[in-house]
């Protein structure tokens, strides 16, 4: 009895030790809590600023300002040879039109600097319209119509306000921005939509720069990486996975496959470099090369998928075909494959949208040349998406940076498209055994 | 004939065969009673479609490889041979010539002796496409006929199929070790060349690197440096920034996710923190070279602190958000894997919640975990697009992270980007960088998986 009471002590000591303790602990727990919750903010805040930085960089480049000009078709100008033949038509002096409209409009602007100013008040594609129109119908010629036509790239980034503050300006643009105000007094300003940006291909002008051609190229390499990386990669998983019998060969293409997952995407393109275009003699720059590149990076990824797609089929589906007489790969490919087939597709859209996105190994493969025309064939050079937004991102004119975020909205909505896809196919067909 | 029109035709043509098949197979086993044949009717109708399928695109596969290089050869056969004993470098620009010559898209007047190279190329091309057609034409039709031979009541047709469909997925999953096989030669074999003209020493220990090659030998600094210690620090450098943003805020927001938050909380923060992931790594580049850098560069100016205007700082931090999902995801998966019984035994005791996670299933985790950041550091050492964009080209031998510093990635795209000639060691040197990159990531992975592998099971 009388060890009882110390023992008591003792433990009423410790218990005081534990309430004494309590309210640090209880601090302690709060602030390890609030850590996570603060570290998961930051990260969506990091997702909100990239977000909102590039949309707000990049929605004007949708919208480009035309000015509308009283076009005189002067034959002096445009056909001096005066044979109205479409070769001497098309090598007529269409920017003069513009220029003799503008200098009709602001008759006080004498001076040559001010005239050299007024004369880059126009786009590059200004005078193609113009030519383009004349071209199509040569009866224009000596008639005199108003036309909306693009202005020049500076002065569409002054009439959107993204060249700061006024009193920075230099004084050509000084001049400039009061010509655009007396032109927006006239009402002869207006923004419009920017269709040349969606169907032009590249140029080192940010006014007549487009993504078609960017986005054919894309649509070519994705098309080589589709066609090549699905029928191999669910072909590799089921193989792996229903028919590989267990020894140190299929473990060595696991771990393979494993390390493949995870080696740089740069050197994918270093492969393509020496194998492809090199040993193989494929055209460098060419859709056909990047989608091969891209194939052998995508693979480990559709082929992990698929694997595990095929794994949470139940076996006693399996045990039911092959009891009621299928040979095992009918089993397979009558039943198990149907089943898995949902699965499969969820992990090669997300293995393709990393392609659509990737951009470093095409940089190998000379897929970065400047390439004017739209691609026409797997074999004719090209650029793509993602290399197109490098590109540009290197540019130094003030333009091209609008350009570049509207170029990453127009890839992150296809990317968008493409994981939305993948997660309603998830939705729709997700089967839980 | 085109090779793509072949191609159609003779898919077309096999699928003909396939009906020809299944149909001569019903035929024999007659009306209704295709269960006294070995296999379904399908089946025959498969074999003889690969019987005329395979041989033919076997050889359009073997004729578009060797087409290229023999009519190459046969072009420059008729070209003088004064022009045709020039050195190597000078031939390759001769066949690029004619090359161009054929597509039509040689600029001015052509030499033409180059024009009759061209004449002669495209007029072989002709005959090596007719050639072709007939022979595809033959084979296809051969092996159509041979199989259709063979159709018979017991013949085993579903075998031979599935022996072929086996074959072909055995291939398929040997394609990934191609790859690697790929990999490991072609940036072996250009790094031994590059060897060769540089020694290996100097490579791995010099601390200098210039890859500024001459073009004429007289010219000032004619020979570069190639020493890649200062890659490698750069590299480092970047990384380490990049983990010492993502591995905290990964960390903890896995965490959170698995142990506090509600399913619903849980169900929106997740996907959202993996957009993350899915942004192109050329976006990320973009955002730091202009929002990032500007941001820190203006940061240091304020504080008087001597900013560089592509400090490492700015790469690694954009790629630290670049991988917080990664390490996120990966850590989730760690943490769940830890039995609830663990949990609850420190619950018993008395622990509060953050003194379980930090004393009872953090070190449960942490390998796993450990294994997840290692691969997070061999993805932040390969990111190219990045530091691309956003770090210096100047090789920097420095531990400052406010300074420029280059990667080994930044510098395989300098030196391969652009006009290139192929047997400078500027180009070959991006292969040995490649060759350590290679390796760098791979013994990194090999140690990750192999933790991430043992830990797996040790719960399982």
């Amino acid at each position: 009895m009388n060890n009882e009471v110390p023992q008591s002590t003792d433990h009423q000591r410790v218990v005081d030790l534990v309430i004494a303790g309590l309210p640090k602990r209880r601090r302690a727990e709060k602030r390890f809590r609030a850590y996570g919750l603060i570290s998961i903010i930051a990260g969506l805040l990091f997702l909100v600023l990239l977000f909102s930085s590039i949309i707000s960089k990049g929605y004007t480049a949708f919208i480009y300002t035309n000015v509308a000009l009283d076009i005189t078709y002067d034959a002096e100008k445009i056909d001096p040879e005066g044979t109205r033949k479409p070769d001497s038509l098309a090598n007529g002096d269409y920017d003069a039109l513009w220029k003799a409209s503008l200098f009709r409009l602001f008759p006080d602007v004498t001076d040559r600097q001010k005239k050299r100013t007024l004369s880059a008040f126009m786009g590059s594609s200004a005078g193609q319209r113009l030519r383009d129109r004349v071209l199509s119908k040569p009866e224009l010629i000596g008639a005199t119509e108003t036309l909306w036509l693009p202005v020049d790239d500076n002065i569409d980034m002054l009439a959107k306000g993204r060249l700061g503050q006024e009193d920075e300006f230099s004084e050509r643009l000084k001049d400039s921005q009061a010509w655009l105000k007396i032109l927006q007094g006239k009402g002869l300003v207006r923004k419009s939509l920017n269709t040349e940006f969606f169907t032009n291909g590249d140029s080192r002008e940010p006014d007549a720069a487009g993504i078609w051609g960017a986005v054919i190229g894309s649509a070519f390499t994705l098309l080589v990486t589709i066609s090549l990386s699905l029928p191999i990669g669910i072909a590799a998983a089921i193989y792996l996975e229903e028919f590989a019998p267990r020894n140190r060969w299929t473990d060595l293409i696991e771990v393979n496959i494993n390390n493949l997952a995870a080696v740089p995407s740069i050197v994918f393109g270093l492969l393509g470099l020496a194998v492809f275009i090199n040993l193989f003699g494929f055209p460098r720059s060419s859709p056909l090369v990047g989608g091969l590149v891209l194939t052998l990076m995508t693979l480990p990824v559709i082929i992990i998928a698929g694997r595990s797609a095929l794994k949470s089929v139940p076996p006693s589906v399996r045990e039911a075909a092959l009891g009621v007489g299928a040979s095992s790969v009918q089993m397979v490919f009558d039943h198990v494959l149907p089943l898995a087939m949902p699965g499969m597709l969820t992990g090669a859209i997300i293995g393709l949208a990393r392609a659509l996105g990737e951009s470093a190994p095409l940089l190998m493969i000379g897929m970065v040349a400047f390439i004017v025309d739209v691609p026409t064939s797997m074999s004719s050079p090209s650029t793509v998406l993602p290399v197109q937004i490098y590109l540009w991102a290197d540019s130094p004119e003030r333009a091209f940076t609008e350009r570049t975020s509207a170029a990453i909205l127009v890839l992150l909505a296809f990317l968008i498209v493409m994981n939305g896809l993948a997660v309603y196919l998830r939705k729709r067909y997700e089967r839980r055994w | 004939m085109e090779k793509s029109t072949l191609l159609i035709l003779v898919l077309l043509l096999s699928i003909a065969a396939f009906y020809m098949g299944a149909q001569k197979a019903r035929g024999i086993a007659g009306q209704s009673e295709t269960r006294r044949l070995h296999s379904l009717p399908g089946f025959y109708g498969y074999y003889m479609a690969l019987w005329a399928a395979m041989p033919a695109l076997a050889l359009i596969m073997v004729w578009f490889i060797a087409e290229g290089p023999i009519i190459t050869a046969g072009a420059v056969a008729v070209l003088p041979p004064e022009l045709t004993e020039a050195p190597p470098e000078q031939l390759s620009l001769m066949v690029n010539d004619i090359r161009n010559a054929v597509s039509g898209s040689s600029p001015g007047e052509l030499d033409p002796a180059i024009r009759h190279a061209a004449e002669r190329f495209l007029q072989l091309g002709h005959y090596s496409n007719t050639l072709l057609s007939i022979l595809v034409l033959c084979i296809n039709m051969g092996g159509a006929l041979f199989a259709y031979k063979r159709i018979d009541i017991n013949f085993r047709a579903r075998n031979k199929v599935e022996k072929v469909l086996t074959l072909f997925l055995i291939a398929c999953a040997l394609v990934a070790i191609f790859t690697t096989v790929g990999i490991v030669l072609s940036v072996l074999i250009e790094s031994l060349r590059f060897f060769q003209k540089v020694p290996v020493t100097e490579f791995l220990f010099g601390l200098k690197w210039s890859p500024q090659i001459a073009i004429r030998s007289d010219q000032v600094g004619s020979s570069g440096a190639f020493g890649s210690v200062p890659l490698i620090t750069g590299t480092l450098l970047i990384s380490m920034v990049a983990m010492v943003v993502a591995v905290p805020i990964g960390l903890l927001s896995a965490i959170y996710l698995s142990e506090y938050s509600g399913p619903k909380f849980r169900a929106t923060a997740k996907p959202l923190l993996e957009i993350l992931a899915g942004i192109p790594t050329v976006v990320y580049g973009f955002f730091a070279a202009l929002v990032v850098t500007p941001f820190i560069r203006d940061l240091g100016a304020r504080t008087g602190l001597d900013v560089s205007s592509e400090s490492a700082l700015a790469a690694g931090l954009v790629m630290g958000i670049m991988i917080i999902p990664f390490v996120s995801s990966l850590s989730d998966d760690f943490i769940n894997a830890v039995p609830q019984a663990l949990r609850d035994g420190a619950y018993a005791l008395g622990a509060t919640q953050s003194e379980t996670i930090r004393q009872v299933v953090m070190p449960a985790a942490l390998p796993g975990v450990v294994g997840g950041i290692l691969l997070a550091v061999s993805r932040a050492i390969g990111e190219t697009m990045i530091v691309v964009m956003a770090a210096g080209l100047g090789a920097n031998l420095t531990f400052n992270p406010l300074e420029a510093v280059t990667t080994v990635t930044t510098q395989i795209v300098t030196l391969l980007v652009g006009d290139q000639e192929f047997d400078s060691p500027k180009t070959l040197a991006a292969f040995a960088l490649g060759l350590l990159l290679f390796l760098l990531t791979l013994a990194l992975n090999i140690i990750a998986l192999r933790i991430v592998r043992k830990y797996r099971e040790q719960y399982e």
